[in-house]
Parts: structure tokens; C-alpha cells; sequence
């Protein structure tokens, strides 16, 4: 992870033409927010098909099995989170106290991560081409999202980032790591989309909880 | 239908029907159920290939408390499906599925056993999995070592321990929180003698603190001794209810 963020920022640096102290940061706390987020979508599908030999055999409630996935990944990002701290530190771009709003953002995250997880695992234990779209999704959503590069580079037309509902969920997290506020647009786009999944995975999982036995 | 005076039911099943879609190719893959809806039936047309194995059918019957049920059956007749439906694992189709108090399923021994962690781990991790609370973990362990009879062994690894010793240890956990329904698939016969006679004492004393307990087996001996009442499965349905001498005359019998 370290070594792509210092590969990473100093090539982009120079496409971009930006102050490698203002990139590398930015670069860095974008992929490890990314590393979370596509670490999820890419192992969610084996989420309840991997879980086979505990659900097969002791009823045990079945968000449990998504709660435990995402502490893991959690427990993953921790690891990554010196990388940003060093960053930081040698460029002295503190963010301050405002860092810690990036906890209730993370929160959101993580609230979204279960939701998500819940629903791919559901839908991959039926259709087992899932994870592997989603593999060759991902991949796409991180080149077009604002991680390795800053949406106002996009000039008139930065709608192409904003319309992207990975872009606010990475932001909520990683403008307070940078010493700003995540924008207000953010901020309700986060909480839509929270809303938005709560709802559906809610119905999904309601109506086809008692399939998932007998899918994998 | 089988009442045991005024004793309380544990275990109750109304028409219960459950059935397994068996999906193949095709209907396992999201593409090709688009492209067969989206091309009106012409492309992926193995996509809506789909099998279904009724594996229960109208099963009935009520188990009051004190009772110690064999299941028997010949291999293919349903017997692990019914004991995942009473321990809630599979929902069914049809009808209903009342359990009173905690379940305790054994039917694999090696469920959240984690190789590198001792003994002792194991026995709380698997605890914590059958849902009892940590604090109470503690005040059994005592009871859970002593049963096991592993003595020093609990220190070490469990990947050290042979399939007897594992079997052991996953039987005191679960048998040692009291659960009111005690369900066991075959694999349970794997002790030697000395075990096998602690492990009959050992349920013959719970289940006299009103529970049940459903083992499926194939092994009619040891059902006699261990069992009260027998229910013979034959092609996902009941063949006969009752007790368990009367049910394997007439089940050996027949084969």
C-alpha cells in the first residue's frame, strides 16, 4: 500500500502538475478509504457461500456473518492508517482537530459496508457470476472515481465526479483527514445513499433471508 | 400423533414440507437469466434449468419433554434435513416448525474449531458460538474440562488432538449449558466405549430436566439403548411414529 501511494503520487504529480506535498496526501488517504471500500465489494460475494459449514449447521442470526466480514476489513484498514499518519507528518499538513470528524464519517462507511455486504453476499449465493462482475466493476469505478486524481481537474464538467455516489462516500471520510470540511453536498449525499440501502437491503433481506440455506 | 400424558411439548412440526432447488449451469448465472428474460426465451435457455428434490414432505409430529427421539431411515430419506429444520437452519416451504428453549446442534464436530488455539479457547469460542454468554462460560468450564478428561492436552493445539478427542471436547460444550433440544447426526458414534458410556449418562441426566434429543442414526443398537421413541423417515415422510423397540421391529423388518 505504501509503496503505491509513493508511486502513485509522484507520477501523478507530474501528469498533473500539482506540488507533490498537496497529491501525495490526498493520494494516500483516497486509497486507503478505496482499499476498504473495494475490499468489501470484491470478497462481500463469499460472504455467506464461504460461510457454508456455519450456516449449515447452527442457526446463528445471519448479519452476524456480515458484521463479522466488515470488523475484519476494518481491522485491515487500521493497518494502512500509518502510511497516512507518516504522510502527514513529513509533509506537515496536520489536519487538526477537524480530523475527527472523519470518525462519524468512517461510521457511515462502515454502516453502508454491512448493508452492502449483506445484499451482494445475499445475491451472490444465488447467482454465482456476481463476484466476478463486480471484480471487473471495480476496476472501472476506481479509475473513474476521484482518488489518484482531484475533481476539480475536471473543470466545467466536475458533475462527472460529484454524480458519483462512491466519490461522497470516499470524501466524508478523507476531507477531514486532509484538515476540511466534507462540502454540505457530500454530507446529504452520503446520508441519501445510506437511506437509499437501508431500504433495500432491508427488503431484499426480508424477503429472501429464508433462501439463503438452501442457495449455497 | 404421540401425547406423553400432560408433559410439555418441546418440539413441534405441522405438515412441514421443505424442498432443495437444485441449480445447475445456467440458472446459477445472473447473465444468462437476463439474456433468456431479455431475449424473450431465445438466448441462455438453460437458464430456467431448475430441479426440485422434495426432501420433506407433510412431516407431523410433536416431541414432549423427556423424550430421547432416534430418527432412522435409510441414507437418502431425510433424516439430517429434518434435524436442520427443527434447529431452524432451513425455514420450510410448508407448514410450521415450533421449538421451545435453546437448541443445540451437533452435527459437525469440527464447527468453529480453530486448529491453532488451545483447548480451553476452543471450548469458549464454540460456547460463544451456541450463544452463551461469557460470564457463565467460566463458571461451566470446570464441569467442561472435567468431562472431557483431557487434561493437560487442553493447553495445547487442538490440530494435536485426534477425531475422538475433538468429539470430546465438542460434546461437553454442548451438552454441558443444558439446552432443552439436543440435536445429533450420526458422526456423534465416533467415541470409544468408555466415552460413549459417559456420554450416555450424561444425556439420560439432562433429558430427565425436561429437553429432548433427536440423533440420527444408523446404528438401531444403539438407538434402543439410547432412545425412547423412534420416528422412521422413508422418502422425506414419516413412516412410522412411536416407541423406539415397536419402530425398529417393524423398520428391520422391512429391509
Amino acid at each position: 500500500m505504501a509503496i503505491t501511494v509513493l508511486a502513485l503520487g509522484a507520477v501523478y504529480s507530474q501528469i498533473f502538475n500539482m506540488p507533490i506535498r498537496q497529491l501525495l496526501p490526498y493520494i494516500g488517504a483516497g486509497l486507503i478509504v478505496w482499499g476498504f471500500i473495494s475490499s468489501i465489494m470484491l470478497d462481500a460475494g463469499a460472504l455467506f457461500s464461504g460461510s457454508e459449514s456455519y450456516i449449515k449447521q447452527i442457526r446463528l442470526p445471519y448479519s452476524l456473518h456480515a458484521c463479522r466480514f466488515v470488523f475484519g476489513k476494518v481491522i485491515l484498514l487500521a493497518h494502512d492508517l500509518p502510511i497516512y499518519i507518516v504522510l502527514v507528518a513529513y509533509f506537515g499538513a496536520w489536519p487538526g482537530a477537524v480530523a475527527l470528524y472523519a470518525i462519524p464519517g468512517f461510521l457511515l462507511l462502515v454502516v453502508n459496508a454491512v448493508l452492502i455486504s449483506l445484499a451482494l453476499g445475499m445475491a451472490s449465493a444465488r447467482f454465482r457470476d456476481i463476484p466476478r462482475i463486480i471484480t471487473s466493476l471495480v476496476q472501472i469505478v476506481f479509475l473513474i472515481t476521484p482518488i489518484i486524481w482531484t475533481p476539480d481537474l475536471l473543470g466545467p464538467r466536475a458533475y462527472l465526479a460529484y454524480a458519483n455516489p462512491l466519490f461522497h462516500l470516499i470524501e466524508i471520510v478523507r476531507a477531514p483527514l486532509l484538515g476540511s470540511l466534507p462540502s454540505a453536498q457530500t454530507v446529504m449525499a452520503t446520508l441519501a445513499i445510506t437511506a437509499v440501502n437501508l431500504v433495500a437491503t432491508t427488503f431484499f433481506f426480508i424477503r429472501f433471508r429464508g433462501r439463503i440455506a438452501y442457495w449455497i | 400423533m404421540i401425547s406423553d400424558g400432560g408433559s410439555e411439548t418441546i418440539v413441534r412440526l405441522d405438515n412441514v414440507s421443505v424442498s432443495f432447488p437444485v441449480y445447475q449451469g445456467g440458472s446459477r448465472s445472473l447473465k444468462k437469466r437476463v439474456l433468456f428474460h431479455g431475449s424473450a426465451g431465445k438466448i441462455g435457455r438453460d437458464a430456467n434449468q431448475k430441479i426440485v428434490i422434495e426432501a420433506l414432505c407433510d412431516v407431523s409430529f410433536s416431541l414432549p419433554a423427556g423424550n430421547r427421539v432416534a430418527l432412522i431411515g435409510p441414507n437418502g430419506a431425510g433424516k439430517t434435513t429434518l434435524l436442520r429444520t427443527i434447529a431452524g437452519i432451513y425455514e420450510p416451504i410448508e407448514g410450521s416448525v415450533v421449538t421451545r428453549g435453546r437448541i443445540s446442534p451437533m452435527f459437525d464436530i469440527s464447527l468453529g474449531i480453530d486448529p491453532d488455539l488451545s483447548g480451553y479457547e476452543n471450548i469458549r469460542l464454540r460456547a460463544l458460538l451456541l450463544g452463551f454468554p461469557p460470564g457463565e462460560i467460566e463458571t461451566h468450564l470446570p464441569d467442561i474440562v472435567e468431562f472431557t478428561e483431557l487434561g493437560d492436552y487442553l493447553d495445547m493445539p487442538v490440530r494435536t488432538y485426534s477425531t475422538g478427542m475433538i468429539l470430546r471436547l465438542s460434546f461437553a460444550v454442548a451438552t454441558c449449558f443444558k439446552p432443552e433440544i439436543l440435536l445429533m447426526d450420526e458422526w456423534i458414534l465416533a467415541g470409544d466405549a468408555h466415552f460413549m458410556g459417559k456420554a450416555e449418562a450424561r444425556v439420560r441426566n439432562f433429558i430427565e430436566r425436561a429437553s429432548v434429543m433427536v440423533l440420527a442414526s444408523h446404528d438401531l443398537k444403539l438407538c434402543s439403548r439410547w432412545c425412547t421413541m423412534a420416528i422412521w423417515m422413508e422418502q422425506g415422510r414419516v413412516r412410522e411414529v412411536g416407541p423406539v423397540d415397536q419402530v425398529i421391529k417393524q423398520y428391520t423388518r422391512s429391509v
